[in-house]
Order: structure tokens, then C-alpha cells, then sequence
């Protein structure tokens, strides 16, 4: 569908965009533009998260959440389910995509391996506005073996 | 025809209340803080017990000798409390049930206007306010 798309190339310009901008091209500025991508995806996570459950019922636990953040969150957005889902039940979570869409167009293997993180940081962000909506505060983080695998790491954040 | 509506956020600080008649709103505004008591009780009801299915529809939460409140929970824990006027016999729970159908689909709408921050008060959305206006009875 047309949407899919869409979404793919205006966030391949976000990501552009951002990391061309800033003045100071040290890590210092990148870790700017990586928080900038990061908070878009939160926002966008918060109004995800109210939209998509509203039909179904209460969650009941917070593994509940999580499914519902690799099935349904992961088929609205780029249209597959998350591969994997595993979980230390202490409140660390790895959900792993094997072919991940927003890495998929770049390349398969270790090609661009530095400049994968910049394009997991929106997901990132994603994935933590959906949980924070969801009554989950935690810190999501991403990381790339070799493209277009990645893995994102949810740490519940007991307070 | 609701009397009262009134949305509350996951913190229980009030994110929209409108009453008709306007004049004592404190009632009204006192009468949804009470009823925040037992909505918690109600969630916390259903956590405990081993239904299968937890609804979102609370219920009757209390009735008063003029007025009957209801509630309803989101995904989100944001709650929706609305109070109906008693005399008004023919209002069914399918209807309640739709009114609060509609009023979360509004608030999902305004939860997705990029200038709306989640967390502020709910007052500069015109479509909110018609739809809630829709609900409530018309008082000349």
C-alpha cells in the first residue's frame, strides 16, 4: 500500500534532514538530532497507543503490553509482526525483527553498520511513547548485529 | 442526555468538565471527584478477579436521588465520567454505552492533533466541544 511507503521516505528525509543540520558535527550534535528523532516517535507513540487498543479490552499484565507492541503496533506501522520476543522476567525485554523495514532498503549485512542507529532512534522513541500511554515508563534502546537485523531492548523502569 | 461530562486523566486531575445548567457546577465538579473513588475501585476490582473478558464500561458507578453517574475506563487509564439526570427513565445502557463510545473516539482524535501535548487541558478543540455539546440536554 501506498501508505507504507510514504512513511519510509518521509522518514528517510527526517533522519536527513536532522543529521545534516546541526552546527556542531561532533557525537555532541548527533546525540541532538538522535534525541530530536527520538522524541518525534515518542509523540507519535502516545497518540499510537491511544488509537490502536481502543477496541480491544483492558490489558490484564504487562506481557499483555508487550505482545500487543509486537503484534498489533508492529503490523500497523510496517506491516509485519516482530519476530521475536524474549524476556529475562525482570523487567528486560528484547524484541528482535529480523528484516527490520525501515533497514531493509539500505543493505544486507555489515555495509552501513555506523549509520544504522540513526534510523532506529524514531522506533525507539516509538516504542517508549506507546509504553509511557500504556502505564509502562521505560527506556528503549536498539542495536544492530548486521542489517537488516536489529534488536530493541525495553527496560521497565520500576519506580 | 448527559448533565455532566467530565474527563479525567491517568493522575485523576480533571483534562475537561462541562455541566449544564451552569450555574452550581461545584455540584457537579464535587460529585465527579467522588465518583473518581469508585472507578478506582472498580479497576481494581477487575484486576483481582478472574474475568476473562475486562470491559472498558464500568457501569452504573453510584446513583443519586437526582442524578446517576457513570463510568468508563480507556486503555490508558484515562476515565470518562458522565452524570445523567435520573428523571430522564429512558435512557438504556446501550445508549450510554454508545455515548461513551463516541466521546473516546473524540478524545483519541484529540490525543492525535500534533498541538495538543497529552497531559494539558482540552480547550481549544472545537470538534471536542460540539460533540460533547451534542450529548448534553438542550436547556434554553
Amino acid at each position: 500500500m501506498a501508505d507504507a511507503a510514504l512513511f519510509e521516505f518521509l522518514h528517510t528525509e527526517m533522519v536527513a534532514e536532522l543529521g545534516a543540520h546541526h552546527s556542531d558535527p561532533g557525537p555532541g550534535g548527533q546525540k541532538m538530532s538522535l534525541s530530536v528523532l527520538e522524541g518525534m516517535g515518542f509523540r507519535v507513540g502516545q497518540a499510537l497507543g491511544e488509537r490502536l487498543p481502543q477496541e480491544t479490552l483492558a490489558f490484564r499484565e504487562e506481557l499483555d503490553i508487550l505482545k500487543f507492541l509486537c503484534r498489533d503496533l508492529w503490523v500497523a506501522v510496517f506491516q509485519k509482526q516482530m519476530d521475536s520476543l524474549r524476556t529475562n522476567h525482570q523487567g528486560t525485554y528484547v524484541l528482535q525483527d529480523n528484516s527490520f523495514p525501515l533497514l531493509i532498503r539500505m543493505a544486507s549485512g555489515l555495509q552501513y553498520l555506523e549509520e544504522a542507529p540513526k534510523f532506529l532512534a524514531f522506533t525507539c522513541g516509538l516504542l517508549r511513547g506507546t509504553l509511557c500511554i500504556l502505564g509502562i515508563k521505560s527506556l528503549v534502546t536498539a542495536s544492530v548485529a548486521s542489517l537488516p537485523t536489529c534488536k530493541f531492548q525495553v527496560v521497565i523502569q520500576k519506580t | 442526555m448527559a448533565v455532566c461530562v467530565a474527563v479525567i486523566a491517568k493522575e485523576n486531575y480533571p483534562l475537561y468538565i462541562r455541566s449544564i445548567p451552569t450555574e452550581n457546577e461545584l455540584k457537579f465538579h464535587y460529585m465527579v471527584h467522588t465518583s473518581l473513588d469508585v472507578v478506582d475501585e472498580k479497576i481494581s476490582a477487575m484486576g483481582k478477579a478472574l474475568v476473562d473478558q475486562r470491559e472498558l464500561y464500568l457501569g452504573l458507578l453510584y446513583p443519586t436521588e437526582d442524578y446517576k453517574v457513570y463510568g468508563y475506563v480507556t486503555n490508558s487509564k484515562v476515565k470518562f465520567v458522565m452524570v445523567v439526570d435520573s428523571s430522564n427513565t429512558a435512557l438504556r445502557d446501550n445508549e450510554i454505552r454508545s455515548m461513551f463510545r463516541k466521546l473516546h473516539n473524540s478524545y483519541t482524535d484529540v490525543m492525535c492533533n500534533p498541538f495538543y501535548n497529552p497531559g494539558d487541558r482540552i480547550q481549544s478543540s472545537r470538534a471536542f466541544d460540539s460533540m460533547v455539546t451534542s450529548m448534553m440536554i438542550q436547556v434554553c
